[in-house]
């Protein structure tokens, strides 16, 4: 049976992890491939890396990211961050990512995915969706959730998988920093709006929101950042917890 | 001992040569024919489309080299497919040294989600060629939307939709659908038998 992935998110300013992340064994808790490598050990399932850098240097960077990452980790990886074309796309992939996520630039030209698609392929395409609900409707947002767009979320995400997305990653202003839960509504509304594999992003503050998403939200995977990266939640346990629970996961 | 992987623009084949690195093998991506008939293990990686890279593995001559291979020979995903004989993605032929299908996973429920993405479990028997150090029921990494289905040349299988092959072996081609470059130490330990073969 497939596996529901568990998959610890780092943001990334200038090539350095950006939160306060506390481990005691590494050399080098700012560095993103050793904290990468760290979370492979501890049994994460792939690994997003989202650039949040804001320089002209970033492509130059972003790249020297990928290469280093690709060159240390035995799991899948998606880089994202910034990528505005398929020039951008191509030297990620020849760095050696695996998929890469757009996010305001799908949105702004939403060809942009057709053709990262018809280049690479749909499975190096994760298009991810920062959405608030508004007024009763969960519409798209821009730049971490501040600005608005027209775009409604169930609408959006068939226009992305119609488009050649790989995979949704959706994330909810409304629950992201809560530590609440996800949004398990929500996401099963996008589960079954497509049929390409969604990943669930923001909420997560215990073991059990995890259970929920994998249930009630139908979510193929689980994103958190500050819970594994303050380490509130072992991954190890959390899927230990989850086969408790009658959950695939690779153990 | 040399070891190539064989490039022909197909996605993301830098990951394999990393992860021989890792293993600490170095290996040499090349799309020269000579270089590629010479070595001592060649490696077809591969995400793509079936249809033009059959296209372009003809108009470049790999084709006929890979037809032709007598030493060890992984074909990884894509790679696999194209080993078959034909292959439901643009319904084209393919280079016919596996005789079997390759064909489009349809969905029978709506929470089905195609491609099959992630990690799954490969089931095989004792002494299926690469796998010996692994377990049977380990996890390995798959990202494809066309299988091939069991068969006589199988030696794992796996379970999404329907049981399909994880990995063949025919002679000196062996294959995989997963990506063993990133399943982990799983797949490091199907890396290193086939490096040692």
């Amino acid at each position: 049976m497939l596996a529901k992935r568990i998959i610890p998110c780092l943001d990334i300013k200038d090539g350095r992890t950006v939160k306060g992340v506390n481990f005691e064994q590494l050399r080098d808790a700012g560095d993103p491939v050793e904290l990468g490598c760290r979370y492979v050990a501890e049994g994460a399932d792939e690994l997003v890396f989202l650039d949040i850098t804001a320089t002209h240097e970033k492509r130059k960077t972003l790249a020297a990211l990928a290469r280093k990452i690709a060159k240390h980790l035995n799991i899948p990886f998606t880089i994202g961050g910034g990528i505005r074309s398929v020039t951008d796309a191509d030297i990620l992939l020849n760095a050696g990512a695996d998929k890469i996520s757009v996010n305001s630039a799908a949105v702004r030209d939403p060809a942009l995915i057709s053709r990262l698609a018809d280049q690479f392929g749909s499975q190096f395409v994760v298009v991810a969706v920062d959405a608030k609900k508004v007024n009763g409707e969960w519409l798209v947002h821009l730049n971490g959730g501040r600005v608005a767009t027209e775009h409604r979320l169930l609408d959006w995400v068939k226009e992305s998988e119609n488009r050649g997305a790989g995979e949704i990653l959706f994330t909810s202003m409304n629950n992201d920093g809560t530590k609440a839960g996800f949004a398990c509504e929500a996401l099963a509304a996008v589960a079954e709006q497509v049929s390409i594999p969604v990943i669930a992003s923001g909420g997560a503050g215990s073991m059990e929101h995890f259970r929920d998403v994998f249930t009630h939200g139908k979510a193929d995977a689980g994103l958190a950042a500050s819970i594994f990266h303050f380490k509130e939640i072992e991954i190890r346990d959390l899927k230990k917890y989850l086969a408790d629970q009658r959950i695939p996961v690779r153990l | 001992m040399k070891s190539v992987i064989i490039d022909y623009n197909a996605g993301n084949v830098r990951s394999v040569l990393f992860a021989l690195e890792r293993l600490g093998v170095t290996a040499e991506l090349t799309s020269d024919l000579e270089k590629i008939k010479a070595a001592d293990k060649v490696i077809f990686p591969g995400v793509g489309e079936a249809k033009n890279t059959m296209a372009h593995l003809r108009k470049t001559g790999l084709a006929d080299t890979i037809y032709n291979l007598k030493q060890p020979t992984l074909g990884i995903c894509l790679g696999m497919q194209l080993l078959c004989e034909h292959s439901e993605e643009g319904n084209t032929d393919c280079l016919n040294i596996i005789p079997m299908k390759v064909k489009k996973f349809a969905a029978t429920t709506p929470s089905q989600k195609i491609p099959h993405v992630g990690w799954n479990k490969i089931r095989f028997e004792k002494n299926a060629p690469l796998l010996q150090k692994n377990k049977s029921g380990d996890y390995a990494y798959f990202v494809h939307s066309y299988y091939v289905e069991n068969g006589a040349y199988t030696t794992a299988t796996c379970d999404y939709i329907l049981p399909f092959s994880a990995a063949l072996q025919k002679d000196n081609f062996y294959a995989t659908q997963f990506h063993p470059e990133k399943s982990g130490d799983v797949g490091e330990l199907i890396l290193k038998e086939f490096i040692n073969l």
